[in-house]
């Protein structure tokens, strides 16, 4: 009979903590919002941070709270923004993004103010706000790289370059990048600038031998009003590019790329 | 000995000469998982501390009161699992309702304590403790609570040393898990210099 008790002390101990726990979750616990759930189970759960939040749930609150937009979700893609938009019933537009270095300056082409020998981090060199002559350009130690989960971004010559069939345009490197260099843009992006300093262009001639002037050329050349001119900094919208490349050609830095 | 230094005692030795984790080498899956950042390992070390303390307030008298008299003490181990588990859960679900804010800076650590085995570890000591002069029950709520403080103590040392770890030039060889364990081994043997006291 020396068995008896200790199976009726384990069972009765489980029944216990079971019974407990399910009053618990009865009368304690949250009551589960339906439409947080469901949009939490849309998004892909890759946990990745593109979005800017700490992780698929936050962004699930975030937009169930309303304090977020819906198209946010890059490794989601067109499946996300189809079950978003379904569950929230407006229209969620979604494209594939993929990351873009707007900067030109190498180690070549972009001056120095001194030579920077520290840690081998963009983060760590932004304590002296970057090596570079120029505040907007690429630092080139390759954090961007470092978190990039599909190594498709490159270090070459002091300048980042991402492969634009290996990005998966989660944004992290958007969010990594203490320049704020990186953005991201539809995956159909046709003609870029790849330059984002709003310096005068006198100031940029001094501190690139590559960066946008402002010299208004390629909005002058640009027949589908796609390109303009804002603080001496060249910026083409993507929605009405459409490829044609004549700023590129006619671009006296050549900064305008494809 | 006084009551006082009774607890002084107790409570150094569960931080300093019989650490938790770098004299007692348990719970080393949390305290080689989390602590990458020095602010998710003090959150972690303070969710075991707090369940270490419950844990044994309820599994004390369960050992006490129920297996002792019945000479079931070999069945500690699978009813301390048990208990620990629905207590974790318990406690998730009321820190959830009452004490949001408590809730997200544990984050998923407080579930992830369900099958700590410090936890465990310092519930199966607490049933063996020698008698001091402290009350019984007393002393192994307190033993708990200074194991879990030496747990939070080994988790931000080491997540602090894990941090400047990160920012150095490691050999390509050692990267990563590696260098992890040297360093634990180096705070242990440092530890171990407390066991003379």
């Amino acid at each position: 009979m020396s068995i008896v008790l200790p199976i009726l002390l384990v069972a009765g101990i489980g029944l216990v903590a079971g019974f407990g726990l399910a009053m618990a979750s009865k009368y304690l616990s949250e009551p589960v919002d339906e439409l947080k759930e469901k949009i939490r189970e849309a998004l892909p759960g890759a946990n990745c941070g593109g979005c800017g939040f700490a992780g698929c749930d936050e962004y699930a609150a975030a937009i169930r709270e309303g304090k977020a937009e819906a198209g946010l979700c890059a490794p989601g893609g067109k499946n996300t923004a189809v079950a978003l938009s379904e569950i929230l019933g407006v229209d969620v537009s979604a494209q594939e993004k993929r990351a873009y270095v707007t900067c030109n300056g190498d180690c070549y082409r972009a001056k120095t103010k001194f030579a920077y020998s520290g840690l081998n981090s963009c983060a760590a060199a932004m304590y002296y706000r970057g090596p570079m002559k120029c505040e907007f350009g690429c630092i080139g130690l390759g954090d961007c790289a470092a978190v990039c989960d599909r190594g498709a971004i490159r270090v070459n010559d002091g300048l980042a370059r991402v492969d634009r069939e290996l990005c998966g345009g989660c944004g992290k490197c958007v969010t990594t990048c203490p320049k704020g260099v990186i953005k991201l843009l539809p995956e159909s992006y046709h003609n870029v600038v790849a330059c984002q300093s709003t310096e005068k262009g006198s100031t940029v001639i001094k501190q690139c031998d590559i960066g946008c002037i402002g010299c208004m050329k390629c909005v002058k050349e640009c027949k589908h009003d796609a390109i303009h001119v804002e603080n001496f900094l060249a910026v083409i919208d993507q929605s009405k590019c459409t490829g044609c490349d004549e700023c590129a050609l006619v671009c006296p830095r050549g900064i305008i790329h494809k | 000995m006084n009551s006082v230094t009774a607890v002084m005692a107790v409570l150094l030795a569960g931080i300093f000469t019989s650490n938790m984790v770098l004299s007692r080498f348990l719970g080393i899956c949390s305290f080689l998982g989390v602590s990458k950042k020095v602010g998710t390992a003090v959150s972690m070390g303070v969710a075991v501390t707090l369940v270490m303390v419950l844990a044994t307030a309820v599994t004390w008298p369960i050992y006490t009161f129920l297996l002792v008299p019945n000479g079931l003490e070999y069945l500690q181990t699978i009813v301390f699992i048990l208990v620990i588990a629905a207590l974790v859960q318990l406690m998730e679900i009321v820190i959830k309702r009452f004490l949001k804010p408590i809730y997200v800076a544990f984050g998923i650590y407080l579930s992830l304590i369900t099958t700590n085995c410090a936890v465990l570890g310092i519930t199966l000591m607490n049933t063996e403790l020698a008698n001091i002069g402290l009350p019984p029950y007393l002393h192994a709520l307190i033993n708990a609570l200074a194991a879990g403080l030496g747990f939070l103590l080994a988790m931000f040392i080491f997540s602090g040393i894990r941090v400047r770890i990160e920012s150095s030039d490691i050999p390509r060889g050692l990267q990563g898990l590696p260098i992890t364990l040297i360093a634990a081994a180096l705070v242990s043997l440092s530890f171990l210099g407390f066991s003379g006291i």
